[in-house]
């Protein structure tokens, strides 16, 4: 057992004899159930430098959404000099550390790919010094090299036609939460020390694939931490001891991210759960009198604001799939423990009220970690901030508990790992909508003409058949996830030799667990069309599609392809808490993570699957033809597990109920709901709607309901900041969309219409 | 045995303003007033109707619902006018309270009356009814006619009945500039609630037009054209002189 003068105070003793940070937050915290009376508001300091900030973010919008660019340094820990808000004001941050030299300065990420760095910086006017041509396409691959050069021509044809699509194979594929915490609990140098005696244990000396590999990524990790102390030295501190107070302990748990920020580009850089255990050494401080409540929120609201401030440098048509620039720094509150303990403290309301003394954000993403059990006074101060801000999500403890323990984080908008012991293989998601499509066109592309899919035969009646179709539609979904299983193992393989995460790894056990995350798309499309075809009749619109070389030439026509559909009668709808439709949507998740589980996964991965679109369902939707449903070609999927557009004709907690059908457990990397309602159809007054609203939550998540996004406003503001963006009183006007949080003016025009067109719950 | 069977216009889920807590609300069919503003005219007729269901069927497609009852949520049956349908409601509400379900009962108590054999079921009714959401639509009688097309006799009675009865309510009153507005009459209004002993709360509810669509669609003129909606002012003015909320 090893001992620190700065744990004195600190109870417990399995944490002492290993890394163990969960045994740490149980021996020590102290629930909290009263309300927010006890909160602060923001200090001077906090109102000049976010002051600062908004200025900043208002500067980088107005120059087209980069403020500045790195073009002539790679990335790394210590690659860039100290950075601040305002060097004149540094004095004033008690949270300290950027991404590079400059705040909001996006760094130079070329491991990822030398390609997609490269444009990223010019399509906002940067130029890459052209020396990185030659040293990263002719002395060294990167991830995106490494991929491209293993994936087959069947895997091209299907990422090109977006039956699989926003791959992690032109940037880092993140979801890997390192616990930040351990910099902070234990310090780096007896992290060193652990990792050392790992490294000392690979293997019997036998000296096979697994345990060279493992010894070299060790080493990457030790080198990280080493690292992590030079970074940590740019800004004067020292941490290779452990945090001796809060303040520390805020600073030291955030180098442990900013490690990782500097040298990933993830598409979610999560921060995992930090709330409880910070609060454990803000109470202690303010017990020995030498913190108070005002400080306490400071420390958290200039935490806060750096993770407002992370950005990376992204491709236009990364930025299609997922708008906004978001980053994903997730960041949880409540649950609860075990030993069925609330783990609410103090610190969870301080982090949800930086939303009111920094306004809203979409970053960090806080997610409220929610069960009907947590305390009243909480619950109710989080619908609060839900009904002001609509910047929060909310997760079901009580179902992820059973599965995650209760010292899990989420590593990107819905998923689950348990913090520390996991990581995550990102695998973006399958088009289950164009695979109906390619049932019934026996594998060809519906909007390209071209074969991508096995050419089974297609269906040539002009009525389709029920069973007709589920036979082929199950025997092309084999295909796809096949496909799809493949795609990802060879994406992963060369993530982890060209892009390998050493610092977040460094921060994660050595013998960790991973989970091979697919993901579905067009969900609720699926099971209407099929609904469709079962209770109404469906008639198909062949005609014949255009085949085009890359020049945009037509080289070929592909004849009788099913480009539309009419439906003759009324059917049942996903989002009616009609069993009718909602029992198929089981059926197809269930069908498809079967076909998943089967497979072979890279590293001995356990299969999840989640359904979530992010904003990829405008994407998606663009890239598929008209369904039986009745959705046009072109149109936008709904996201993620929602219901389609127009379905839901019972209100909102019958939709809910439909979405709660879905059954976690087999979809364990997440089941993502976005719910808007106008603050009326919520109650006549502020209680009666915080008191519904906690009422709906409740009542959904009892059910064993996953997630749900909640933003609550009327269609017609978002009309009003549609024709008038530039109004600074809309700036950071903040709303959950699949998963994460946006500012609405930073969406595409076409994005803000999707958003506009979406089912609002009003009063009838 | 003649099974009851309730005629359900359509159905929310998700009600917040008609009663307490997360109300699942059964609008019914029919309707023996014509208000001009009426939001839901087509509940009047004949034509639309969702379903119909007996009263176990209908308790439970709402008790699905019953997770999100937790903090007083319940059963809200609206209409059209509930009250044509009493044996349905009576029937329902029943069931929901040997659940232990809060009821409610969105009127606007005009088709009551003292006389037998309906007198008898108003009282078998109230048994099961935790909250009536009583509408006074107008305090003159003439007004009234000309609004609603009905005296507003039984409907000041139905109030007078439930609070003689220890029923509680809540009072709404439509506010609808130029027709509904009158000073005067908003006294004469408060002066008659006040008569109440087992109003809980009263509600100024400012006129919307946002149902007029539903007139046009159903080819009937609207009666209020070009009546505005009321200003914030009004609203607060009215609710002051009834006590409202």
């Amino acid at each position: 057992m090893v001992n620190f003068d700065q744990w004195n105070g600190f109870e417990g003793r399995l944490w002492k004899e290993q890394i163990d940070v969960r045994d740490f937050i149980q021996k020590n915290y102290t629930p909290y159930d009263g309300d927010e009376s006890f909160l602060a508001g923001p200090t001077e300091a906090t109102n000049k430098l976010w002051g600062k900030l908004q200025e900043l973010m208002i500067e980088q919008r107005n120059k087209g959404g980069v403020l500045d660019c790195e073009t002539e340094v790679v990335t790394g820990l210590t690659a860039y000099g100290p950075g601040y808000i305002d060097e004149s004001m540094k004095d004033l941050e008690k949270v300290v550390g950027l991404q590079t030299d400059k705040p909001l300065k996006r760094a130079f990420m070329p491991y990822g790919g030398i390609k997609m760095a490269q444009q990223a910086a010019e399509s906002y006017g940067y130029k890459i010094n052209p020396k990185y041509d030659q040293i990263f396409n002719e002395y060294h691959k990167t991830h995106n090299q490494g991929v491209f050069d293993a994936y087959t021509p069947e895997i091209r044809a299907a990422r090109n036609s977006h039956i699989i699509t926003g791959l992690p194979d032109t940037y880092g594929r993140g979801r890997i939460v390192g616990d930040y915490r351990r910099v902070a609990l234990y310090g780096v140098d007896h992290l060193i020390k652990m990792k050392e005696a790992d490294k000392a244990n690979t293997g019997d000396g036998t000296m096979t694939d697994d345990v060279i590999r493992l010894r070299e990524e060790i080493t990457d990790q030790i080198n990280a931490l080493k690292g992590m102390k030079k970074m940590a030295e740019i800004y004067g501190y020292d941490i290779s001891q452990p945090a001796k107070n809060a303040k520390e302990a805020v600073q030291w748990l955030y180098f442990g991210y900013l490690a990782a920020i500097k040298t990933q580009n993830g598409a979610a850089m999560s921060v995992g759960r930090v709330s409880t255990f910070l609060d454990i050494y803000i109470e202690r401080d303010i017990k020995a009198g030498i913190l108070t409540e005002s400080e306490a929120q400071e420390l958290i609201d200039h935490m806060v604001m750096k993770f407002r401030m992370v950005k990376f440098a992204r491709i236009p048509s990364y930025n299609e799939l997922f708008s906004g620039d978001p980053v994903w720094a997730t960041l949880e509150v409540a649950g609860i423990g075990m030993d069925g303990r609330s783990m609410v403290t103090k610190n969870d309301f301080r982090f949800l009220h930086t939303l009111e003394n920094m306004g809203p954000s979409p970053e960090p993403n806080l997610t409220v970690l929610y069960s009907s059990a947590l305390p009243a006074a909480f619950k109710k101060y989080a619908a609060k901030i839900s009904i002001d801000t609509s910047s929060i999500q909310y997760e079901n403890d009580d179902v992820m508990k059973p599965v995650w323990g209760d010292d899990y984080s989420i590593c990107c908008c819905v998923s689950a790992t348990q913090t520390g012991k996991e990581i995550q293989f990102f695998g973006a998601r399958a088009n289950l909508a164009k695979a109906l499509l390619y049932a019934i066109n026996g594998g060809v592309d519906e909007k390209l003409g071209v074969q991508v899919g096995p050419a089974y035969q297609g269906i040539t009646s002009e009525y389709l058949d029920y069973n007709e179709v589920i036979k082929k539609y199950t025997v092309m979904l084999d295909w796809l996830a096949g496909l799809y299983v493949n795609t990802l193992n060879l994406i992963h393989y060369m993530h982890d030799k060209y892009y390998y995460e050493a610092a977040e790894m460094a921060l994660i056990d050595t013998d960790v667990r991973r989970t091979f995350a697919t993901g579905i798309a067009g969900f609720s499309h699926v099971i209407d069309s099929l609904s469709a075809i079962k209770y109404a009749k469906v008639k198909v619109v062949r005609s014949d599609v255009e085949i085009k070389n890359k020049k945009g030439e037509v080289i070929g026509v592909a004849k009788d392809v099913a480009t539309d559909f009419v439906v003759e009668g009324d059917f049942p709808k996903y989002g009616n808490d009609d069993d009718r439709a909602d029992e198929i949507g089981v059926w197809l998740l269930k069908t498809f993570l079967d076909m998943i589980k089967k497979r072979h996964t890279y590293r001995n991965s356990e299969p999840t699957t989640s359904i979530l679109t992010i904003t990829s369902n405008v994407v998606y939707g663009k890239a598929t033809g008209a369904l039986p449903d009745g959705r046009k070609a072109g149109a936008p999927f709904a996201p993620g597990a929602n219901p389609s557009y127009g379905a839901e004709q019972n209100g909102l907690v019958a939709s809910l109920n439909s979405t709660a059908k879905i059954p976690y457990v087999w979809a364990l990397d997440g089941i993502s709901n976005t719910q808007s309602m106008n603050p009326e159809a919520l109650g006549n007054n502020k209680p009666e709607r915080i008191d519904n609203l906690v009422a709906v939550m409740d009542g959904y998540f009892d059910q064993g309901a996953h997630h749900l996004n909640v933003n609550v406003f009327g269609r017609e503001l978002l009309e009003k900041i549609k024709a008038d963006p530039k109004n600074p009183e809309y700036a950071n006007f903040t709303i959950r969309v699949s998963g994460y949080a946006v500012r609405f003016v930073d969406l595409t025009p076409e994005q803000q219409d999707d958003v506009i067109s979406r089912t609002f719950h009003a009063t009838r | 045995m003649n099974e009851i069977k309730g005629m359900v216009h359509s159905i929310e889920s998700f009600g917040s303003a008609d009663g307490p807590g997360v109300r699942y609300i059964f609008f019914l069919k029919g309707c023996p007033m014509r208000c001009k503003y009426c939001h839901n005219p087509d509940t009047w007729g004949s034509s639309a109707l969702l379903a119909e269901m007996t009263p176990q069927e209908a308790y439970e497609k709402a008790a699905r619902y019953k997770t999100y009852w937790k903090s007083g949520g319940g059963i809200t049956v609206s209409g059209g006018e509930a009250l044509l349908q009493i044996d349905f409601v009576t029937e329902l509400f029943k069931i929901a309270k040997e659940h232990g379900v809060n009821t409610c009962l969105d009127t606007s108590g005009q088709p009551f009356t003292r006389s037998e054999p309906q007198f008898s079921k108003f009282k078998e009714l109230i048994k099961y009814t935790d909250l009536f959401l009583l509408d006074i639509k107008e305090i003159d009688n003439d007004k009234h006619k000309e609004l609603t097309g009905c005296s507003n006799e039984s409907i000041l009675d139905f109030a007078k009945f439930l609070s003689d009865e220890g029923k509680h309510m809540w009072i709404r009153y439509v506010l609808v500039p130029t027709v509904t507005n009158d000073k005067a009459d908003l006294e004469k209004t408060r002066a008659f609630i006040d008569t109440l002993k087992t109003v809980d709360r009263v509600e100024v509810l400012p006129y919307h037009t946002l149902g007029v669509f539903k007139w046009e669609n159903l080819g009937i003129k609207y009666g209020l054209e070009g009546v505005p909606t009321p200003t914030s002012d009004e609203v607060k003015e009215a609710k002051e002189i009834l006590g409202a909320l």
